[in-house]
Parts: C-alpha cells; structure tokens; sequence
C-alpha cells in the first residue's frame, strides 16, 4: 500500500508551494505598478501577466517597451530572458513525461522557477512517486502562487502610481532565488556547478540580451556534469582496489 | 509605444514563452533521454538560479551600479542557512530579517 495519495500529493505540493506567495505577490504587484505607470490600462496589464506568466521576461519587455526598442529586439530579448524555462522543461520531462498530453499542455502553461524548482527537488528526492502523483503534486505547488500572480497584478495596476517608493520590493526576487537553491546543494558537484555559474554569470554580466545568465548556466551545468564524473570515477576505482 | 506593438509584444511573447516551456515536455514526452543529457540536467537549477541572482544582488540598482553591502550580506545569509538547514523557509526568513535590520539600523 503507498502512503502517498494522489491527493495528499497535491496538498503536499500546495504547501510546499504556498511561502512562495509572498514573493510572487510582491512581483506581481510591482509589474503592476510598472505597467501602469508605463501607460498600459488594466486589461492590457493582465492580458500580459496571463498570458506570459514570467516576471523577469515581462520587466524586461516593459523596459525595452519604454525604451522604444524595435518590436523584434523586445521579443528576442524577453525570450532570451526565459530561455531557462526550456531547461527546466527538458529537466521534469524525465519525470513528467508519461502523463497524458492535455496535462503536459497545462504544465508547460504553468512552468515558472518555483513550480519547477519544487517539483525537481522533490522527484529527485522521493523516486517512489508514480506519475500520477508526480503532476497532482505540481500542480499542487503552482496554484496559490498563480492565484496571488493574477491577484496581485490586477491590485498593482489598481494601486498605479499610488505605492510609496521606500519598499524594497526588489530584494525579495533575489532572495526567494537564493533560498529555493541553497537546500539543493547537497553534494560536491552542485556546489561546483553553483560557484562556475555565479563567476561566469557575473564576469560576463556586460554581455547583451542575457548572454551571461546562459553562458554562466550552460558552463555551470557542464562542470557539475563533469564532476560527478570525476568523483564517481574516483569512488569506483576505491572499489576495486 | 503604441497599442499595435504592445499586442504584438504580448502575443508574441506569450506564444514564444508556451514554446519553450512545452518543448521536452511536449514533444519529447516519454521517449529516453541519453544518460549524457540526464547528468547535465541534474545540474541545471544549482547553476542557472545562481547564475540569475547573482548579477542582480552585487548590481542591485541596475548593471554597473555600486555595490549594496546590505543586500550582499542578506543574500549571503539566506545562501548559508538554507544551504546547512535546508529548509527554504529559514533561508527566506534569515535573509529578510538582515535586509531589514541593515534598513533600520545601517542604511
């Protein structure tokens, strides 16, 4: 008999999901604001959040916008921005893959840092869980932050220029990064992978369109690769001696 | 900007972004993916995410801003204890409560 539940996986996956309100709220509130301020009405602001679902792709698109950047260079440099989201896609696929289409179109819909950060922290560290449980519990943990994104950027546009400009509201993105990845470092290769991604990132931070966040993950992903190895190469030779 | 290029900007983005997110889900599914595929991708979140943050804390204002030591310390802080507790509530709450006494106290 399995303890865990379609259900109780779904509820699992709600609660591990819900701190995670209070840093979409803040995003979602900010967008808000900005787009307003920008001069974009309520239902242009929404339209956008619903249907992009990706804070650091819509500021980036706000800013170039305002920038009076060709439509092209806009696109292409927000896509570029959420260009992780196709790792993240490539990286639940081995977990996620099975389920029926119709719930694979919905998943994408609602892949963003926290449901996949959650999610593949969890498969990975529970590989008992069947398909079936794997998406309710995804699903799980994207609901209430969804439902606070939508909220919260309709309550931004409200505010408008009304909110007082003391809040840090910028801190809490990098923050809530930090504290979804610190847990994840459990082995010597994460922290490898973790420290080449930080160095790169922030030595070609000069590079346009993102080019350092891709060049600084893509090098980090390969030396983490490259490490486990080196190690597991090291452990077996221990082996066998 | 006018509203033709704003919608063309939304749209566009909208289904640029569906893309990306559905690609190995979608069209990949459940066909096996190479063991040479599956280690790096073991290892896309501990270096992506830090990859994201870690511009944006030591420029926090915008690219070639000055430094925010507050912000540094706070990141720094929430890195240490999500990193030996592993609880991601710990590491958000460390790293709030330094900002905010670096605000009231320091700043």
């Amino acid at each position: 008999m399995t303890t865990t539940t379609t259900k109780s996986a779904y509820l699992q996956g709600l609660r591990d999901g819900a701190p995670f309100m209070a840093v979409a709220g803040p995003f979602a509130l900010l967008f808000g604001v900005l787009a307003t301020e920008a001069g974009l009405n309520l239902f242009e602001v929404m339209s956008f959040s619903f249907v992009v679902i990706a804070g650091a792709a819509q500021f980036t698109a706000l800013q170039l916008l305002q920038d009076n950047a060709p439509t092209l260079v806009v696109i292409t440099s927000a896509l570029a921005v959420n260009l992780r989201v196709a790792m993240y896609s490539a990286a639940l696929t081995p977990y996620l893959g099975d389920a029926p289409l119709w719930q694979r179109i919905f998943a994408s819909y609602l892949l963003v840092d926290q449901s996949y950060a959650l999610s593949h922290g969890k498969f990975e560290a529970t590989p008992s869980l069947t398909t079936r449980q794997r998406m309710a519990y995804y699903f799980g943990t994207c609901t209430l932050v969804m439902i606070i994104w939508f909220i919260f950027s309709y309550i931004g546009a409200a505010l408008g220029t009304q909110l007082p400009p003391q809040i840090p509201l910028n801190f809490a993105l990098p923050i809530a990064f930090i504290s979804m990845v610190a847990p994840m470092l459990r082995t010597f290769p994460h922290l490898i992978a973790a420290f080449v991604g930080i160095v790169v990132s922030l030595l070609l931070a000069g590079l346009p369109f993102s080019l350092g966040l891709f060049l600084g993950g893509l090098l980090g992903m390969m030396a983490g690769a490259r490490a486990e190895i080196i190690l597991d190469n090291k452990r077996f030779g221990e082996a066998t001696e | 900007m006018n509203t033709a290029q704003l919608w063309t900007v939304i749209l566009s983005l909208g289904a640029g972004s569906f893309l990306l997110r559905f690609s190995f889900l979608g069209f990949i599914g459940n066909r096996p993916m190479p063991e040479w595929l599956l280690r790096h991708l073991r290892y896309t979140a501990v270096a992506i995410l830090p990859a994201l943050v870690a511009p944006l804390i030591v420029w926090s204002d915008g690219p070639g801003t000055e430094p925010d030591l507050g912000q540094i310390i706070a990141a720094l802080c929430a890195l240490f204890f999500g990193w030996r507790t592993k609880n991601v509530f710990v590491a958000i709450f460390a790293g709030a409560s330094v900002m905010a006494l670096w605000v009231i106290f320091v700043a």
